[in-house]
């Protein structure tokens, strides 16, 4: 069993509110993200759930139970920091032995312990080192081992992989996700890459500023943002916004485009929306009759696609293509824009009106 | 002693003189600085050593005239007398105890304390860090009259549990402070990984900060032995026998009478001495790192 709930969590260090409200359900077993850029609260929301930080409001509930009052030792968690807080006068042994140490088990049942995890994320011949004579991405490992080696009601993960370089920080993804597949264990996993969260989670709470501004799975936040915040902050390259508003059965752009109105929207005329395009969901390739006269701004190749810069008006869409697109800057072209699965925000509020209609 | 060097250094009688030196060449510029450096530790330490010479000289030599630099008799009597016939083997046994009982005191009561401010939020911590700090603004001697009538109403004047307990209170505000830098250099996360292990809060501390603290500890606890072994005003004060009194009065009491012994008082104060010289020598490694771990934020 392990199921995590936070309700209402509120904190704040002197002027800044860290958390402003945060709440959390989650399930036994899952792999949860909690997704924000930095500064986000996220790993003040993590501290509370361990009961490393003293609320102004709020409670967390461990397996149902209300556990708002007591120790970290009593809530039974693990949780890998962000800085990995290895203790630097011991081996890497001893600090993986060190949570079983603390609850007092056989040196027999820690040296078994240790071995099984040791040989899980591939340490065995780190056992004997400091942290100092460890890389970084062998600390992560051994920071991760010291969590790993118990079996507590969940797992805290503050940023395990930020510090990685890109190699093994994808490695790590896929390890990370066959253990806790393997396990079967309750993951909460912090992070501010988005790429981590859309590919390992199985749900992702999306934080800013202290407020979670969207709960779902990868694909609900990815293909239905609950504003236009979280269409921005999820997905790569990022989504293209321009202001418009409707007008009868168009869409009529601040740069004078026009586009036809999506059938979904229930926005009324005149109301300032902004219209959120996603690159793969726009082309200058193929030919459609809902498009946008541009002219080339850039090419971006990466390898298994290009991202051309479009200028629309005064604004910039970003266009997947294919890898072997050319084109000059200044170009002319048409967008086709795929209006099904468009985004329309509100202006002033930045929420979603694109919900009610999919 | 750095600040001492570096003010001989700028505050030569012509300032104009100061930049060509500067700008003199690497090998003329050590030149100078040797010789300034000499000149400032031969009379930094003259007094030491015709303070060690007159601890070994013939008593005859002691008083000639003109002084004996080099020509001395030598022996080892007026150290014999520090320890057989002059009594001031008890001062310094006492002044072994209390201030190595006003040390570990400070050191037991301070460190928590120190941890305790680094660590949590309190209401008004600025103000009651300064507060502590502001004892020490001022100098001892100002409230040695009103202890002196507090100890003499609660029986603790001449007793060496009232020397330990004023030392003790002088030296925890100095063990807070100092320990406090130290505290603040040991990132929090490992006492709050330690609690996820499963360790109560003060075991994490005991088991975890405060091993990494050891320097630190030992470099303030240096500075505190030195503080309580030196003492002298509230010594006198407030002590009056023989058996309880520290060597620092104890000492000064060999002078004043019609003849003053000079080759025990020199002895006494070469003992007196040592001990500091040997421990900070013996820490000097943790001084340095700990004046400059505790002032220097990262
Ligand atoms: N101990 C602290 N003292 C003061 N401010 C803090 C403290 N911890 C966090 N904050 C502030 O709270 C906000 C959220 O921080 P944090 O939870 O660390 O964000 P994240 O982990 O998402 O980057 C930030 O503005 C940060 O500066
Ligand atoms: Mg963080």
């Amino acid at each position: 069993m392990g199921t995590v709930a936070a309700h209402g969590l509120r904190k704040s260090f002197g002027k800044v509110q860290a958390l402003d409200g945060v709440t959390l359900d989650v399930p036994n077993g899952a792999f949860f993200v909690v997704l924000g850029p930095s500064g986000a609260g996220k790993t003040t929301t993590l501290r509370a759930i361990a009961g490393l930080e003293k609320l102004d409001a709020g409670s967390v509930r461990l397996d149902g139970r209300d556990a708002t009052a007591d120790t970290p030792a009593e809530r039974d968690l693990a949780m890998v920091f962000q800085s990995y807080a290895l203790y630097p006068r011991r081996t890497a042994y001893e600090n993986i032995a060190s949570p079983l140490r603390a609850r007092r088990s056989s040196s027999s049942e820690i040296a078994a312990a240790v071995d099984r995890v040791a040989s899980l994320l591939h340490i065995e011949r780190l056992l004997q080192r400091r942290p100092a004579q460890l890389s970084g991405g062998e600390m992560q490992r051994v920071a991760l081992a010291r969590a790993l080696v118990r079996s507590p009601r969940a797992f805290l993960m503050d940023e395990p992989l930020t510090n990685l370089d890109l190699k093994l920080r994808v490695e790590m993804r896929t390890e990370l996700t066959r253990i806790h597949r393997s396990l079967g264990a309750t993951f909460v996993y912090v992070t501010n890459d988005q790429v981590e969260a859309l590919s390992m989670a199985d749900q992702v709470a999306v934080l800013k500023e202290g407020k979670v501004q969207q709960v779902g799975t990868p694909t609900e936040v990815y293909e239905r943002p609950a504003n236009q915040w979280v269409a921005g902050f999820v997905g790569s390259p990022p989504i293209s916004l321009l202001a418009c508003h409707a007008e009868g059965d168009r869409l009529v752009g601040a740069d004078g485009w026009t586009l036809p109105r999506p059938r979904w929207t229930t926005a009324e005329d005149g109301r300032a929306l902004m219209l959120g395009l996603r690159a793969e969901d726009l082309s200058v390739e193929q030919r459609g009759d809902a498009s946008l006269p541009g002219e080339v701004y850039g090419l971006e190749p990466l390898g298994d696609r290009t991202v051309v810069d479009v200028r629309v008006g005064t604004e910039i869409l970003k266009v997947k293509a294919r890898p072997t697109i050319t084109g000059t800057p200044g170009e002319r072209l048409q967008v086709t824009v795929d209006l099904d699965r468009a985004h329309l925000f509100d202006a002033g509020t930045g929420l979603s009106l694109s919900q009610a209609g999919r | 002693m750095a600040v001492s060097v570096d003010e001989a250094v700028s505050a030569g009688p012509v300032p104009k003189h100061a930049p060509p030196t500067r700008r003199r060449s690497g090998r003329g510029r050590a030149i100078v600085e040797v010789a300034l450096l000499t000149v400032l530790a031969v009379v930094m330490l003259f007094p030491v050593l015709w303070m060690i010479e007159t601890s070994i000289k013939e008593n005859r030599d002691v008083y000639a005239v003109p002084a004996k630099f080099f020509d001395f008799d030598v022996t080892l009597d007026h150290y014999r007398d520090v320890f057989v016939s002059s009594g001031l083997s008890v001062s310094f046994l006492n002044s072994v105890i209390v201030a190595g009982a006003s040390t570990v005191l400070a050191t037991v009561l301070g460190v928590p304390a120190a941890w305790a401010y680094s660590r949590f939020t309190l209401k008004a911590k600025k103000d009651q860090l300064f507060f502590i700090l502001s004892t020490r603004f001022m100098p001892p001697v100002v409230v040695v009259i009103p202890i002196f009538l507090m100890y003499r109403y609660i029986g603790l004047i001449d007793s060496a549990l009232g020397l330990i307990l004023i030392y003790t209170a002088f030296n925890v505000p100095f063990t807070i402070w100092m320990m406090k830098g130290f505290v603040d250099e040991v990132p929090a996360e490992y006492e709050d990984a330690a609690m996820l292990d499963g360790y109560t809060r003060l075991q994490a501390f005991r088991k975890f900060t405060l091993p990494l603290l050891v320097p630190g500890i030992a470099a303030t606890a240096v500075f505190a032995l030195i503080f309580s072994w030196n003492e002298f005003v509230f010594a006198i004060f407030l002590t009056s026998s023989d058996e309880v009194r520290t060597a620092p009065p104890a000492i000064a009491g060999l002078i004043g009478g019609t003849t003053v012994d000079w080759g025990l008082v020199a002895a006494s104060s070469v003992v007196f001495a040592l001990p500091v010289l040997i421990f900070a020598y013996l820490v000097r490694k943790h001084l340095v790192a700990g004046v400059t771990l505790g002032a220097v934020r990262r």
